[in-house]
C-alpha cells in the first residue's frame, strides 16, 4: 500500500507494547483503520511549529506538596476487596522469576 | 405534570411545601425506570434499594425542618465511570465489569453531603471513547426522541435519562465533548467546566489533561445548582484549581444587554447539516434582538484541534490504562503461562475493539522514533489552539457554536468508520484542548424532530457568563420544554 503510514508488521509490534493479542482479523482491519487515522493526522504537518511551546497541561500545574503526616489509610481487608487472586493478605499472581 | 419531568428547582420547592416526598419522587423514578429503560438502556446499574433508603432519610431531615441543600432528596444518576463506594462502576467495560470501589469520587461524597438520592449508575461507551454510547459492553443506549438513533456520547446514559425521565439530573464527564454532545443530541443541557475547576478523584481517568465531570440537566438553572455542589479544591486532585468557587445561581440573570458574542467562522464548515446552520442562524438572530453584540471572529487552528487531540487523547489513554493488568482488581483472564501471557490474555479479553484501537494509536504515538513526529507536535498544536481562544477572548465575552455538526444519528450508522466517528466532536474537542468552559443549550429541532443544540464558549473559569448567556436563551425560547415521545 502506497503511503503506507504503519505496516502490518508494526501493528503486530505495537500490539506486543501494548500487551494485548491481535487475530489475524484483527490485525488486517487495525493497521486499515489505524492508517486512515494517522493519515488524518498528517495534516498537522501543514503546520509549522519549529518555535511553538509544548503543552501538557493547560494550567499552571505545580508539585502538590502536603505535610508528611500519617492518615487514615485502608485496611488491607478493604484494599483486597477486588483482588482476583489473593492469599494470607497479598495479590497473588503467576511466578515471575524463572527457577 | 408528572414528577419524572419536574426540574430539581421545582422540586426541591415541592418537597420543602410537602407537596410531595422524596419516597415519592424516588418511587415514581424507580417505576418509570422499570417500564420504559428496556427501550431506552440508559442505566447499567440501578441501586433501588439504596436509593429508597437515600429517598427516607431526606423525607426525616424534611420532617424535622432540615434543608442542608439544594439537592435534598432529588433522585440523581451517575455515569458509570465515577467510583461509587459499594456500588459496582464498570466504564462500560468488561475488564472492570465487577469492580465495587471501596471509596467515593469527591464529587460523589459532595453530593452525598448535599443529601441527594442516588439512582443508579449509566450507560457509556467503554472508557469513555466513543461519541455514541454503541461501545458499552453492556449494549447500546438508544435515544428517546428516536430508539433507532444514538443518544451521542460518552455520557449517552446520563442524557438519555435525563431526556427520558429516568432520573431528575446526572453527572457525566467530558474529554472532548463527552457531556456537551449527548446533551445536544437529547435535547437537554450539558455543561463541562473549565479544567481544574471541579476535583477527577474517583473518576476513572481516560486521558487525564483533558477530563472534567460535569453536569447534564433539564434547564440552566439545574445545570447551576448542580455545578454549585459539585466545584471546588480537593487536595486529591492535584490538578484541581483553588479558586473561590462562584454561587452560579447569581449567573441566572435574563439579559444579555451589551454582550459580545463571537462567532467562529471556521464553525460553519462543509459537512454542517442544514438543519443544524438554519437552528444556529436564528439563535443568531434571537441574541441580537435580545441585545447581545454577535460577530464574525476567526479560531486558525480549529480545523487541525480535531486530529492533535486524537493523538494527545490516545497518548494520555495507553498510557492510564496500563493499569490493567489483572492484579489488583478487574477482569483477571484464566489459563495463562506466566505473568506476561496472564497480562496479554486479560486485556485481550477484557476490551473492546474501540479502547484497543486507542491503546494501539497511543502506544504508537508514543513509542521510540514517532515521538516527535506526533506526540510533541500535537502538544504544539495544543499551545495554537489554545492561543486561539485566547486572543478571540481579548474581544469578545463569549464565543457561539453549533455543538455537533449533525443532530443524532443512526445505530450503527458509523461504527465501521472510526474517523468518521471522530469527525462527531470536531467542535467540541478545542474547548478541552483550550480548558475553557462551554455549555451546549437546546436551540431547534431538525425535521425530523431531532433535538440540535448550541454551545457557549467562555474564558477560563468564567463559567458565569456562559450560564449567563444560555439562561438567557432558554428563558426566551421553548425548546427545552418539549418532551420525547416516549411512554
Amino acid at each position: 500500500m502506497k503511503g503506507m503510514k504503519i505496516s502490518r508488521e508494526a501493528v503486530q509490534y505495537v500490539a506486543g507494547l501494548a500487551r494485548l493479542d491481535l487475530s489475524e482479523e484483527e490485525t488486517e482491519r487495525f493497521t486499515l483503520q489505524l492508517n486512515t487515522v494517522l493519515s488524518y493526522m498528517n495534516k498537522l504537518n501543514e503546520l509549522d511549529t519549529s518555535s511553538v511551546e509544548c503543552m501538557s497541561h493547560v494550567i499552571d500545574v505545580f508539585n502538590a506538596f502536603r505535610r508528611d503526616m500519617t492518615e487514615e489509610s485502608y485496611s488491607q481487608d478493604v484494599t483486597l476487596l477486588n483482588a482476583p487472586e489473593k492469599e494470607n493478605g497479598f495479590f497473588k499472581v503467576p511466578k515471575i522469576i524463572e527457577d | 405534570m408528572e414528577l419524572h419531568w419536574l426540574t430539581i428547582h421545582q422540586l426541591k420547592q415541592m418537597l420543602r411545601e410537602k407537596k410531595v416526598s422524596s419516597l415519592e419522587l424516588t418511587q415514581a423514578l424507580i417505576h418509570r425506570i422499570g417500564r420504559i429503560d428496556d427501550q431506552i438502556h440508559a442505566y447499567v446499574t440501578v441501586t433501588e434499594e439504596d436509593a429508597l433508603q437515600q429517598a427516607k432519610r431526606a423525607d426525616e431531615m424534611i420532617a424535622k425542618g432540615e434543608h442542608p441543600s439544594e439537592l435534598l432528596g432529588i433522585p440523581l444518576a451517575i455515569k458509570d465511570i465515577l467510583c461509587t463506594r459499594g456500588a459496582r462502576t464498570t466504564c462500560g467495560s468488561k475488564i472492570l465489569a465487577d469492580y465495587i470501589p471501596s471509596y467515593d469520587a469527591t464529587v460523589i461524597q459532595k453530593l452525598k453531603a448535599e443529601e441527594a438520592v442516588f439512582l443508579g449508575k449509566t450507560n457509556m461507551d467503554e472508557f469513555a471513547m466513543g461519541s455514541s454510547t454503541e461501545n458499552s459492553y453492556f449494549g447500546p443506549t438508544q435515544n428517546p426522541w428516536a430508539l433507532d438513533r444514538v443518544p451521542g456520547g460518552s455520557s449517552g446514559g446520563s442524557a438519555a435519562a435525563v431526556a427520558a425521565g429516568e432520573c431528575i439530573g446526572a453527572l457525566g464527564s467530558d474529554t472532548g465533548g463527552s457531556i456537551r454532545q449527548p446533551a445536544s443530541f437529547c435535547g437537554i443541557v450539558g455543561l463541562k467546566p473549565t479544567y481544574g475547576r471541579v476535583s477527577r478523584y474517583g473518576l476513572v481517568a481516560f486521558a487525564s489533561s483533558l477530563d472534567q465531570v460535569g453536569p447534564l440537566t433539564r434547564d440552566v438553572e439545574d445545570c447551576a445548582i448542580l455545578m454549585n455542589a459539585v466545584c471546588g479544591y480537593d487536595p486529591h486532585d492535584s490538578t484541581s484549581v483553588k479558586f473561590k468557587v462562584p454561587d452560579l445561581r447569581k449567573a441566572l440573570v435574563r439579559d444579555l444587554t451589551g454582550m459580545k458574542i463571537g462567532i467562529p467562522k471556521e464553525y460553519f464548515i462543509e459537512g454542517i447539516a442544514p438543519d443544524v446552520e438554519k437552528a444556529i442562524e436564528s439563535s443568531i438572530e434571537l441574541l441580537q434582538k435580545w441585545g447581545a453584540r454577535c460577530r464574525e471572529i476567526s479560531l486558525p487552528h480549529t480545523d487541525y484541534a480535531l486530529a492533535a487531540y486524537y493523538i494527545i487523547c490516545t497518548a494520555e489513554a495507553s498510557s492510564n490504562l496500563a493499569r490493567y493488568d489483572g492484579v489488583r482488581y478487574g477482569h483477571r483472564a484464566a489459563g495463562y503461562r506466566g505473568i506476561v501471557d496472564m497480562y496479554r490474555k486479560t486485556r485481550t479479553e477484557g476490551f473492546g475493539p474501540e479502547v484497543k484501537r486507542r491503546i494501539m494509536l497511543g502506544t504508537y504515538a508514543l513509542s521510540a522514533g514517532y515521538y516527535e513526529a506526533y506526540y510533541r507536535k500535537a502538544a504544539q498544536v495544543r499551545t495554537l489552539v489554545k492561543q486561539d481562544f485566547d486572543h478571540a477572548f481579548k474581544e469578545t465575552d463569549v464565543i457561539l457554536t453549533p455543538t455537533s455538526p449533525t443532530p443524532a444519528f443512526r445505530i450503527g450508522e458509523k461504527t465501521e468508520d472510526p474517523l468518521q466517528m471522530y469527525l462527531m466532536d470536531v467542535f467540541t474537542i478545542p474547548v478541552n484542548m483550550a480548558g475553557i468552559p462551554g455549555i451546549s443549550v437546546p436551540c431547534g429541532f431538525s425535521r425530523q424532530g431531532l433535538p440540535v443544540g448550541l454551545q457557549f464558549l467562555g474564558r477560563h473559569f468564567d463559567e458565569e457568563t456562559i450560564i449567563r448567556a444560555a439562561y438567557t436563551f432558554e428563558q426566551n425560547t421553548d425548546f427545552h420544554l418539549r418532551k420525547p415521545p416516549i411512554d
